[in-house]
């Protein structure tokens, strides 16, 4: 494809994410600029599996690989800490003037913060917005770490980033009432570090949306 | 001739605006029908265990509101926040001499899935839209969109937002045995007793049993953050 055609010209766009949580990361966040017609996933419509892997184990590989052809950048490459803002520029052509950006939130679950094709506004300007945790829908938020390596496909949460994690809880919950992307409703917790149905701390893990912000800078 | 027929139609046109012009001289216009607008409302429940009521749909003008925030709710939007019935809450509004059509959905909303509805009225009176909905595994919360201007949609053009939840403030938020109508209770709905704040304000979440209310019919799964619909709404004449 072309980076100049018929005068079209392509630019560079600030693309900043700041994790507003408490005690929550982000595993490396993808941003990528499409036409209007592309969606890395749909509210109400059941995940595809690269957005299940993105959301379950924060691997991009399907993502990359389904958006072949789009402008795409990494923001982070270690999980982006609570309070810290992550920042790269990211190609923008006429005809794919839509942002969207997404990673997983640890630890959840299935757990990720998203956006889903933002219009890059044509005035040069710094522009925010703010931006929800989404529940992928693909696993029931048990709340519980794994112990072993993998990811897809295991029950928990691969790693607790901020090792702040509890062990041996019994486990929130077992099903996913909705098994569509929705709208995360937040991790439960408890206070007890070696067991209770949980291994995430109430006092530091939970949150509330919206998670993050996005500030695109256009030039 | 032809000139009288021009400067007649021209004269009904200033008179009538986009009056019908006949080429049959002699024959009158038909009268002038207020040129008609359509919207259809679409609602997919983004939470994860709270099935959405029936849909009440209001468009309207620009001076109703079916609910203001830090105010006393309407009996009707306490009828809707409470046992979900929707009926009390458009009755209110059809009452209203600014609001000019009312429709509600059939069904209750599953998480995960949608409805939609269609309305339809003047077009020079038809410039906003409310909508509200009970989350039927609560004591009286509700979602919706509150008086949003759609006037500027063109026919094919669609407006999306997120919804957020809202507490009627009619009823405390006991979460106990036989006060939730929803399936996690099957409890009862409405009562006119008002022991709550008496005013709506933005809802602040279920507490659960699993998050150490001992009387709670919830569970951790009928909890939210943030919204807890989508509504799209797409202009289509």
């Amino acid at each position: 494809m072309s980076l100049i055609a018929a005068g079209v010209q392509a630019a560079d766009v600030d693309v900043a994410i700041t994790n507003l949580t408490h005690g929550s990361y982000f595993t490396p966040l993808l941003a990528v600029s499409h036409a209007n017609d592309i969606h890395l996933y749909t509210l109400g419509t059941k995940a595809s599996s690269a957005l299940k892997s993105m959301a379950e184990c924060g691997m991009l590989g399907g993502l990359v690989s389904d958006l072949d052809g789009n402008a795409m950048v990494t923001l982070n490459d270690h999980p982006l800490e609570p309070g810290a803002t992550a920042m790269k520029p990211l190609n923008v052509m006429p005809t794919a003037n839509y942002i969207s950006v997404v990673g997983m939130v640890l630890p959840t679950n299935d757990g990720f913060v998203g956006v889903d094709g933002i219009a890059v506004p044509s005035k040069p300007g710094t522009y925010t917005y703010f931006l929800n945790a989404y529940d992928a829908g693909t696993e029931a938020n048990s709340e519980t770490l794994d112990t072993e390596m993998g990811c897809v496909d295991m029950p928990g949460i691969p790693v607790a980033p901020g090792m702040d994690g509890g062990k041996l809880g019994t486990g929130v919950t077992e099903t996913e009432k909705n098994e569509t992307v929705h709208v995360h409703r937040g991790v439960l917790g408890d206070t007890n570090p070696d067991g209770g149905a949980s291994d995430l701390d109430s006092t530091i893990h939970r949150w509330q949306n919206p998670v993050a912000k996005l500030t695109l800078t256009v030039k | 001739m032809k000139r009288s027929i021009v400067s007649v139609c021209a004269a009904l046109l200033a008179l009538l605006l986009a009056a019908g012009c006949s080429d049959d001289d002699g024959t009158t216009p038909e009268p002038t029908q207020p040129l008609q607008i359509m919207y259809q409302v679409t609602v997919t429940n983004l939470s994860n265990d709270q099935p959405l009521t029936p849909l009440a749909v209001v468009l309207h003008g620009g001076a109703y509101r079916p609910w203001q925030l830090g105010q006393s709710a309407s009996a009707g939007l306490e009828v809707l926040a409470e046992s979900g019935s929707p009926a009390d809450f458009l009755q209110e509004a059809k009452a209203e001499s600014d609001v000019v059509a009312v429709a509600m959905s059939e069904k209750k909303i599953d998480p995960g899935t949608g409805d939609l509805v269609t309305v339809q009225g003047d077009m020079d009176k038809s410039i906003k839209i409310s909508v509200a909905s009970m989350l039927a595994n609560t004591n009286d919360a509700f979602t919706g969109i509150n008086a949003m201007a759609v006037g500027d949609l063109k026919v094919g053009e669609s407006i999306t937002v997120l919804a957020h939840a809202y507490d009627a403030g009619t009823e405390a938020n006991s979460e106990s045995a036989g006060s939730i109508p929803g399936p996690a209770d099957e409890g009862a709905g409405y009562d006119a007793a008002r022991d709550d704040v008496d005013f709506v304000s933005v809802h602040a979440g279920v507490v659960s049993k699993d998050d150490g209310l001992a009387q709670s019919v919830l569970t951790e799964a009928h909890r939210w953050t943030g919204p807890v619909a989508k509504v799209m709404i797409t202009r289509m004449q």
